[in-house]
């Protein structure tokens, strides 16, 4: 189920008619403790999840990628490279899941549909004038009919950091709205690129300003400005979710990319969603890893828990 | 899809329990004449861990004498040379640091992740702390030339057995004074293994004597004739009784005792990490500790949407083996304790206050009380007004700053006290008049070694920490 904003209940209906009414709403949430979020995340990241936990841990956080390459050299072939990849991780092991989505730029994501044409696997693109979101409202939409019209499942957009930090809240808002209406049934991620929004606040009333505006995803970061994902940010967007699906009765998914190397990385987002969301989000459709390097990271850990022997880097595939 | 964490146990391996223990006097294990022995248990499990023994009159005496011999010179040594002790014990709790975890987890039943996490780094953190008063006694605020008291017994609690015993010795030991210590009778394990690390450190014979033990031996200790001050740590009850048995002696002492801290939540609170807070400030270490938040003073506006948070986090609270690395809440220490939660609880059900608790499985062996939480509560409720010691919240609600003061005043104790609130000005206005001895603002539970620790009113006297702490251990002599 898309976030339907039509079905928003009469107490947030109003909440976006202006830049006044959007402030007050944002900043009537409660705040958001930094030291608190920062101890709370770095609790959950001692879990110790190990042996079968650990093995169901792997193969669902494969499953829940979105294998990326967001790169000026990208072309045709490394795309193709890329898809392939993500239909079958594992040269050597069928039993290991495809991978939830390939994320591109706009222009390549033709090669992408094509090239996972008979699988589950969803395109992502990127749009609005990724990753700073310099540019025109027009060009943004052009940038994402465009991505659509190639084939695009996912439109991955970013908000107007300038607009934001400067309280042009519903100048944001409205820009969502817009790229929402040329998504069609693409599903909508928006990336609030919390590097530059610095605060827990900042990324909270974010959150909420994308949720309301018909965000189906929120998603940390482009990976093109550091810190890209982090624990607390995450925890911070996770709760933010919690609120809204309770406050709303809609489900909105959740993406942290950039920075996500290793598998002990990836089982960490895994218990922070465990131990805030629930199992319920704990699938690809409400919670994905957007992330490029970490693939081959789980592929080894996965070969060293089925066999007990730690493989080597050129027995997984580079793409 | 249901994400289940398979069972992450620490290994045991790493601890060698005696089956029998002997008291640790002059720097040797020996075996008391007259003394009987009793047995120690895993609380999680019930299962017997080791013998223990119930040190007598004789005993203690003995341990008093070895100490009075060893002051003479370790109160004569250069600061920078007890430094050094101090030192080489710090560095030694944290080579042997999982070794203590496991053990004190074993024994107490609190979880392994807090012993690992908490407990055991602030206990290396206290020595390293004190180590480096050692040679600056001076600076103390005692004068050029303060002096330590002596011989100092010091009697100690079961919630926290190795922490509360570098509260103790760490401070004893820098300002020059050499100690007799009794560990709480259900948890006497660590402090016997501190013995060996005192071994192990070369610490001159007679500085640290551990004697095991209850009622009887904390007894002995206080009355004895050659002890200058007593430290204690424990409920209020007992530490009365110790102030009337010294009173009229030259003995100095602090006392430790119990609380029923507020922990007061304004409507502008960060909720998420209040949440947190609150979860932290009563069901840490199973709601064992003298400073929980036992008591949430909420504002009346955000009641239920707390109330309803919180209640789902709870249900997050994983319950169970405390060995376990992924463990919230373990075992209540005793079964003796046990029966005094179980019986303040109906006590709250009795007096009219809703109950809830959560719905975890509790595990058939072992002394075990699911998190719980009572909402309705008032002011002459016992379980308002009564240390429950277990993981047991009242909460009671307010409407203005004034109010909450109030409530949160109104109690005999006045150990701790939690504000949280985003407004900075109402942190240092509400701060200021509480009559707590350590308040927290937008987080509880913490504690260093620089900080001062210690209550008002029946909470005690003294303070433990820090350059306060110090001073206990201290007084100032005349100036050379």
């Amino acid at each position: 189920m898309l976030n339907n904003v039509s079905q928003l209940p009469p107490s947030l209906t109003d909440v976006s008619n202006t830049n006044a009414n959007l402030r007050a709403f944002l900043y009537g949430l409660s705040g958001v403790d930094q030291v608190g979020a920062d101890a709370r995340a770095a609790m959950l990241a001692t879990r110790s999840i190990k042996t079968s936990a650990k093995l169901k841990a792997i193969d669902l956080a494969i499953s829940m990628i979105d294998l990326t390459t967001l790169e000026g050299a990208d072309t045709a072939g490394k795309v193709r490279a890329l898809c392939a990849k993500a239909r079958r991780p594992d040269a050597n092991e069928a039993s290991v899941p495809p991978v939830a989505a390939v994320c591109v730029y706009g222009d390549l994501a033709n090669i992408a549909k094509s090239a996972l044409i008979d699988t589950q696997i969803k395109v992502a693109a990127v749009a609005t004038a990724f990753p700073s979101g310099r540019a025109s409202l027009k060009v943004k939409l052009l940038d994402t009919q465009e991505a659509v019209a190639n084939g695009a499942d996912e439109i991955d957009m970013v908000i107007d950091r300038g607009a934001f930090l400067a309280g042009r809240y519903l100048d944001v808002f409205n820009e969502i709205v817009a790229i929402k209406n040329v998504c069609g049934s693409a599903h909508l991620k928006v990336i609030l690129e919390t590097g530059e929004l610095k605060t827990y606040d900042n990324v909270k009333r974010a959150s909420w300003l994308a949720m309301l505006a018909g965000a189906d995803f929120i998603k940390t970061s482009t990976g093109k400005v550091q810190p890209a994902a982090t624990l607390p940010v995450t925890l911070v967007m996770l709760h933010a979710i919690r609120d809204f699906d309770a406050l709303t009765n809609m489900r909105i998914g959740m993406k942290p990319a950039g920075g996500i190397k290793t598998t002990k990385d990836a089982i960490k987002y895994l218990v922070l969603v465990n131990e805030t969301l629930g199992e319920q989000w704990l699938t690809p459709k409400w919670f994905r890893l957007g992330a490029s390097s970490l693939l081959n990271n789980l592929l080894m850990q996965r070969y060293r828990m089925q066999t007990g022997r730690y493989s080597g880097a050129d027995y997984v595939t580079l793409d | 899809m249901k994400f289940e964490y398979a069972p992450a146990p620490e290994s045991t391996s790493i601890v060698n329990i005696k089956s029998k223990n002997d008291l640790f006097i002059d720097n040797e294990f020996i075996s008391s004449k007259k003394g009987s022995r009793f047995i120690t248990i895993n609380p999680a499990t019930e299962e017997v861990l080791a013998e223990i023994t119930a040190a007598t009159d004789d005993d203690v005496d003995l341990a008093v004498t070895a100490a009075r011999k060893a002051f003479k010179s370790w109160a004569k040594l250069a600061g920078a040379e007890r430094a050094k002790y101090l030192f080489r014990i710090a560095r030694i709790i944290q080579d042997r640091a999982r070794e203590i975890a496991v053990l004190e987890t074993l024994n107490n039943g609190k979880p392994i992740r807090e012993s690992r996490d908490v407990d055991i780094p602030l206990v290396a953190a206290h020595f390293f702390h004190y180590a480096g008063w050692a040679d600056k006694l001076e600076y103390a605020g005692l004068g050029s030339n303060p002096k330590p008291h002596g011989v100092v017994g010091q009697i100690i609690p079961w919630n926290f057995p190795m922490l509360m015993l570098a509260w103790k010795i760490a401070p004893a030991l820098a300002a020059g004074n050499t100690v007799v210590l009794k560990p709480a009778e259900t948890t006497s394990l660590t402090a016997l293994l501190f013995a060996e690390i005192c071994q192990q450190a070369d610490l001159p014979p007679g500085v640290v004597n551990i004697v095991t033990g209850a009622g009887d031996t904390g007894r002995a200790i206080v009355n004895h004739p050659d002890v200058n001050k007593i430290a204690f740590t424990g409920s209020t009850e007992v530490g009365r009784f110790i102030a009337q048995s010294i009173a009229g002696t030259k003995k100095k002492l602090t006392l430790e005792l119990g609380g029923k801290a507020a922990n007061i939540v304004f409507d502008d609170a960060p909720l998420d990490q209040t949440i947190e807070g609150i979860v932290n400030g009563i069901f840490f270490n199973q709601g064992h500790v003298c400073c929980a938040g036992s008591r949430l003073l909420v504002q009346e506006s955000i009641h239920d949407e707390l109330l309803s948070l919180l209640y789902q986090r709870l249900e997050l609270l994983r319950v169970g083996d405390p060995l376990d690395k992924n463990t919230d809440v373990g075992a209540i220490n005793s079964a003796a304790q046990l029966v005094k939660i179980q019986e303040l609880a109906a006590s709250g059900e009795a007096e009219g206050a809703n109950r809830w608790s959560s719905s975890c499985q509790l595990p058939a062996n072992g002394f075990w009380f699911p998190p719980t939480v009572f909402t309705n509560v008032s002011q002459s409720h016992r379980i308002a007004r009564e240390e429950i010691f277990g993981p047991v919240l009242s909460v009671l609600t307010f409407r203005t700053p004034d109010e909450a003061i109030a409530k949160a005043n109104n109690t005999p104790y006045g150990l701790s006290a939690g504000v949280w609130t985003e407004k900075g000005s109402r942190i240092l206005e509400v701060t200021s008049k509480l009559k707590a001895g350590v308040v927290w603002a937008n987080t509880f539970n913490k504690f260093d070694p620089t900080s001062p620790f210690g209550g008002y009113k029946e909470s005690g006297y003294g303070r433990e920490g820090g350059r306060q702490g110090l001073t206990a251990y201290l007084f100032a002599g005349e100036n050379e």
